[in-house]
């Protein structure tokens, strides 16, 4: 039990028809925890991610974020979802990583990472802009501010969306499958940016296939299946000595 | 199961085709002679010979009375006649464009209501003939005698006769403006649902507000896909402002009209219209070009906005750890 949670999930249920993709999740993280979110496609953990931000509408249970029902407030001890301006306002502090990057495809690498501190946060450009080279510094890129997305490979666009979700300075960072749509040999830049990033302290959950990823860096690893959290704890534990058949298989089939 | 192959290169066809079998014995440096088309040079040397035809017959028609096509080109009733057909096209196409972005984003609201309104309002104007919508407008006042705003207990606040208002030109903007905007929402549609939706998901993620969104991620990249067509309807409506001739609209088509039903010299003044339609026409292609260029930069692939070199990436599996909190 951790004492105070800064992402803390209550009981989140949510159904597609008549399929159950979460069933009454519970799952605290710590600040500065990394997590590993693992299991089959189809088990749930995307779709639990993007409920963190509100991407997803749930069907019952909460997301609370520094204590804050995201997506909801509480009133008269009911949860009402937000209008869109407090919506927006909450998710910057909300950093998300796509699989599929969703760069801006009209920006340039620089101009993707400085719309929101400029567009949503109203801070001056030459700050945002200082902060940004040094962002693009950080993911290796500081040589292609002025490239357009369709100009950079998966790894580098990926690396640009990480700083793009960076420059909001959130508390806390999803990741959802970053590295799935990247050629192998690209995977591993993306992954050292994630490493530098849990070094620093980041708060980070991320849905992932790369195991050795989850041994390395991750504090702890949940592996989901069918909606549920199966067994989760340290990585060494989960990873090497699975407590669950299901987890055993998931393991055996991946490796 | 033995795989089936072309009998092209079997043996029979070899002894058949000396060359091919000659294959081992090609010289490094033989000649390569490009297969000959004789046909073609006879074919548009026909087209030419047709098309010179034609213009022959056309010039040296007496009917085609050049004399008449120069004094009216530039004929005060032809330039009035092209700044109402100009001014017609602008005001028109930019009400219709504003009324198609309303009308695109009621079609795709989650509200079944203001989609089916959006559709129903496609569905008529789309439906019925533009020169029946022009000639409904322009005779309004026969059934809409007076345009008034009375409210109860205080009686008519103005009352005025719809000729007064609904003039022939305010006809003329009205239907084609309402007619296409019908046309345009679909453009603007096809244009939104073009941009991915995680596109859309990203922005949210950054904080940003359903219409910040719409203002800075998807319309610019819906424009990409919405320009080329809306060149088309640009040119179309230029054209279709010659049909405002039937509500007396003052346009080019409808001041020649006028001229030639009293002078009788019809193909000479629609020449004059056709050289000035033609003309303009030209001229909008210029603006649409400069528009793709503008629109279409962020997928110009090989051009970044400032050149730099590729071989930076080098540093990119070393990333600056004490740089991140700078």
């Amino acid at each position: 039990m951790i004492a105070n949670p800064l992402v803390s999930v209550r009981t989140l249920t949510k159904s597609y028809g008549h399929k159950v993709v979460l069933n009454r999740i519970s799952l605290d993280i710590a600040e500065g925890e990394v997590v590993a979110l693992i299991g089959p496609s189809g088990s749930g953990k995307s779709t639990l991610l993007r409920c963190m931000n509100h991407l997803e509408r749930q069907d019952s249970g909460c997301v609370l974020v520094a204590g804050e029902p995201v997506g909801y407030s509480l009133k008269n001890g009911e949860l009402h979802e937000l209008p869109d301006r407090a919506l927006s306002y909450q998710r910057r502090g909300i950093g998300m990583v796509f699989q599929g990057f969703n760069l801006f495809q009209h920006m340039t690498a620089l101009e993707n990472i400085i719309e929101g501190p400029i567009g949503v946060l109203k801070l001056p450009r030459a700050e945002v802009e200082e902060k940004a080279r040094h962002l693009l510094d950080l993911v290796g890129l500081a040589d292609w501010a002025d490239h357009y997305p369709s100009q950079l490979s998966g790894g580098q666009q990926q690396r640009i969306a990480i700083a793009r979700a960076l420059a909001m300075r959130p508390r806390v960072m999803l990741f959802d499958e970053p590295t799935s749509a990247l050629d192998p040999e690209l995977v591993g830049d993306v992954l050292e940016v994630m490493r530098t990033l849990a070094g620093e302290g980041m708060t980070m959950i991320v849905v992932t296939h790369e195991i050795g990823f989850a041994r390395e860096v991750c504090d702890r690893v949940v592996f989901m299946a069918d909606g549920e959290i199966v067994e989760q704890g340290e990585p060494g534990q989960v990873l090497s000595a699975p407590v669950h058949e299901r987890t055993r298989d998931f393991l055996r089939r991946i490796l | 199961m033995e795989i089936e192959r072309s009998s092209v290169f079997s043996q029979p066809a070899l002894k058949q085709n000396a060359r091919l079998a000659a294959g081992p014995n090609v010289p490094d440096d033989a000649p390569l002679v490009p297969r000959r088309r004789p046909w073609m040079p006879v074919a548009a040397a026909a087209c030419v010979a047709v098309l010179a035809f034609a213009l022959w017959k056309l010039l040296e028609n007496p009917v085609v009375d050049q004399d008449v096509i120069l004094e009216y080109l530039f004929k005060d009733v032809t330039l009035r006649g092209v700044g109402v057909t100009l001014f017609l096209t602008t005001v028109s196409m930019a009400a219709g464009l504003a009324g198609a972005v309303v009308l695109a984003m009621m079609h795709l609201s989650d509200n079944s209501v203001l989609s089916g309104i959006a559709r129903l309002y496609t569905w008529l104007f789309r439906g019925t003939p533009i020169l029946v919508q022009l000639i409904f407008w322009g005779y309004l006042g026969i059934f809409i005698p007076e345009l008034s705003l009375s409210l109860p207990g205080i009686g008519t606040i103005f009352s005025v006769p719809t000729a007064q208002v609904v003039t022939p030109m305010v006809a003329a903007m009205l239907a084609l403006s309402l007619n296409e905007a019908a046309y345009s929402a679909e453009i603007v549609r096809s244009g939104i649902l073009s941009v991915p939706r995680g596109q859309v998901e990203a922005a949210r993620s950054v904080g940003m507000t359903r219409f910040r969104t719409f203002r800075r991620v998807v319309m610019p990249q819906a424009i990409r896909v919405i320009i080329p067509p809306m060149g088309n309807e640009v040119i179309l409506m230029l054209k279709t402002t010659s049909l405002v001739s039937v509500i007396a609209g003052a346009d080019l088509m409808t001041n020649l009209q006028h001229v030639y039903s009293q002078t009788f010299q019809v193909i000479p003044l629609l020449i004059v219209a056709s050289i000035w339609y033609l003309f303009m026409v030209s001229i909008l292609t210029i603006p649409q070009s400069w528009l793709e260029r503008r629109f279409g930069q962020s997928l110009a692939r090989s051009q970044p906005r400032r050149r730099k070199s590729r071989s930076s990436d080098s540093k990119a599996g070393k990333p600056a750890l004490s740089d991140k909190r700078g």
